[in-house]
């Protein structure tokens, strides 16, 4: 999935003959951040390799040089190397976990936007229940009854993040239900299963894949939010919120730089995924133009 | 009885709401009582704590057979499910005391926390939003709207732990976390007040940017409509037009998305607490979380759910007693 935004954008971008308009530097740009992020996090094992638990404990907490890009922690570990190991775990979690999210929502989007009538109302109604529970309670309670691990993360994020799926898919199929070309293909004689596989999916997959892309930015800040409580990852795992729960301690004893490269790299994946979406969005629904050109 | 018309359909959508908030709960509750059964952990082992490694057998049997914990788990969750209905909470296993007075002690500040950081927001909000919108794509728009995206890309406990670099650590102008300074021996207001500031402003900000673009977003929208048109052609003031006008029809369904956002404030509240080790439900929830305290953690995640639903009618309500073109129908 994480692969996919970032060949999107590069094959309009190769299209488009390099012509930076205003809106288009902004993507071009995106698409490059994405494009390091994931090859970075992909090749880091062969290229840059990490031993998870080594310390190096004469090396503890030196400001950011050119040996260390980003500094290195309480116990010595190189912040920037850390970081990118982070940021591979994150975006696993995050993609891994949108998609488990997509699943579920398009499941339950999927019934109550072909069904519709009763059943669409009943599952609405609960979806609207389900989502006045505060996300990140419910993914807590997840995290704790199932113990802190990879899975439980996945598991907690995927869980609490598949209402927004739901009411998109469900909305679209709606309104792709009442469209004459739908009527058509009944009148020609398509039957329920082609009418779904032939005429509705292919109008929905866009939006899901859409839908999927904005939630791994969201998947990645739950990840993040768990581990820095301490309920996430292996506190021993560089993960971008256990750096940053590492650099809490470390902050304030004045070495401020543990924490800023991990959060750092948090924000620029989810601009670049943000910008992204948004052109993306424009080209899925012109009429509707997303105002996010940065 | 004479009855505001405006609100005549008002008792009717309190019962189709609970209808279905009662019913989703309750398999909400069975679903989080079905994950807490299987839970590896032992409750008796949990509360015993260090002591469970030299506690006899029969003591961990004795602690077993008064929870009740090897009965069948039905019986265990009606058991749990009718306390909890009678406003029963339970025991904290994580804190050894009753949930409810857990909550009671813990809740007043989160429930502070947020409430003055939303009303931050709201009026931030409105103000910025609406002067962005007066001037679609001018410069303050640009600025505020970057900086919207900015901010929101932002984790909120990574923006906390700067805040506390930047104006605790560099600056020194403000304590770095916790109620009251560690040498005072009451909590006087003043001091607590002088600690609030930095969290509360640290979720505002978090939380603004969603807030900020939706108002902008709306009232942007409503320029264009006839009456606002008409003020301006009448010549008023601009700022006559833009918030006794434009503002004041963008305005009402704000008010319904404020009560949709809730639980958004709510985790980030659980995590400015744990950056600025606040004494309110967020840590608490962690240590209960880290100790596979059940009972507290349920209720806490229950309560909340209940408070928010409240909150999302009551909302609601207020929209259709507000605006007669409103029609209580769903």
């Amino acid at each position: 999935m994480a692969d996919l935004t970032a060949r999107v954008p590069l094959l309009r971008v190769a299209r488009s003959r390099l012509r930076l308009r205003p809106g288009r530097a902004g993507v071009l740009v995106a698409g490059l951040v994405l494009l390091v992020a994931v090859a970075g996090s992909l090749l880091a094992p062969l290229v840059w390799p990490l031993d998870q638990s080594a310390v190096a404990l004469d090396q503890t907490r030196l400001a950011p040089s050119w040996s260390h890009l980003a500094g290195t922690d309480d116990l010595g570990r190189d912040v920037a190397h850390r970081a990118v190991y982070g940021l591979r775990v994150s975006l696993l979690v995050g993609a891994v976990a949108a998609l488990v999210a997509t699943v579920l929502g398009g499941v339950v989007g999927g019934i109550a936007g072909t069904l519709g009538g009763r059943v669409d109302r009943i599952l609405m109604r609960i979806v609207d229940t389900i989502a006045a529970m505060p996300h990140l309670l419910l993914g807590i309670f997840i995290v704790a009854m199932l113990r802190p691990s990879l899975g439980a993360v996945i598991a907690s994020v995927g869980l609490t993040h598949w209402l927004s799926t739901a009411r998109i898919v469900r909305s679209e199929l709606l309104s792709l239900r009442t469209r004459p070309f739908i009527d058509a293909a009944i009148s020609g004689g398509a039957g329920r299963l082609r009418v779904l596989t032939r005429h509705l999916l292919p109008h929905v997959l866009p939006r899901l894949a859409l839908a999927t892309t904005l939630m791994i930015p969201h998947a990645v800040w739950h990840e993040t939010a768990l581990s820095f409580l301490g309920l996430g990852l292996p506190p021993h795992l560089a993960s971008l919120g256990n750096m940053i729960n590492d650099g809490q301690g470390s902050l304030l004893t004045g070495a401020w730089w543990a924490s800023l490269a991990p959060g750092a790299v948090i924000v620029v994946v989810t601009l670049a995924i943000a910008v992204i979406a948004a052109r993306w969005r424009d080209r899925l629904d012109p009429r509707v133009r997303a105002e996010l050109h940065l | 009885m004479t009855r505001s018309p405006r609100l005549a359909g008002a008792g009717a959508v309190v019962r189709r709401r609970l209808l279905v908030a009662v019913p989703v709960l309750a398999a909400t509750s069975v679903g989080m009582f079905a994950l807490g059964a299987a839970s590896p952990v032992d409750p008796a082992k949990q509360y015993a704590g260090a002591a469970a490694f030299t506690a006899s057998e029969e003591n961990l049997a004795q602690l077993r057979a008064n929870w009740g914990v090897d009965d069948p788990l039905p019986v265990q969750y009606l058991r749990w499910i009718g306390n909890l209905v009678q406003g029963d909470l339970g025991w904290s296993t994580s804190r050894h005391e009753p949930v409810a007075s857990v909550l009671a002690a813990r809740a007043g500040w989160t429930l502070l926390l947020i409430g003055v950081s939303l009303a931050l927001v709201l009026v931030a909000s409105l103000l910025l939003g609406a002067l962005a919108a007066y001037r679609r794509g001018g410069l303050f728009d640009r600025v505020l709207r970057t900086a919207a995206y900015a901010v929101q890309s932002m984790p909120v406990f990574w923006l906390g732990l700067a805040a506390i670099a930047v104006f605790a650590l560099a600056l020194g102008w403000l304590p770095a976390g916790g109620l009251t300074d560690v040498t005072a021996t009451s909590t006087s207001w003043g001091d607590v007040a002088h600690h609030l500031i930095l969290p509360v402003a640290v979720l505002a900000v978090s939380q603004a940017p969603w807030f900020v673009l939706f108002v902008r977003d709306a009232v942007a929208e409503s320029m264009r409509d006839d009456h606002v048109l008409a003020a301006r052609a009448r010549g008023l003031p601009g700022r006559t037009v833009l918030f006794g006008h434009a503002l004041r029809t963008a305005l009402l369904p704000f008010l319904t998305l404020v009560g949709t956002h809730l639980p958004e404030l709510v985790g980030g509240a659980v995590l400015v607490e744990t950056v600025f080790s606040l004494p309110g439900l967020g840590a608490v929830t962690v240590a209960a979380a880290l100790g596979s305290d059940f009972p507290l953690l349920a209720a806490i995640t229950l309560v909340t759910t209940a408070v928010v639903l409240a909150a999302n009618l009551a909302t609601d309500l207020a929209y259709a007693a507000a605006d007669p073109r409103v029609r209580l129908d769903g």
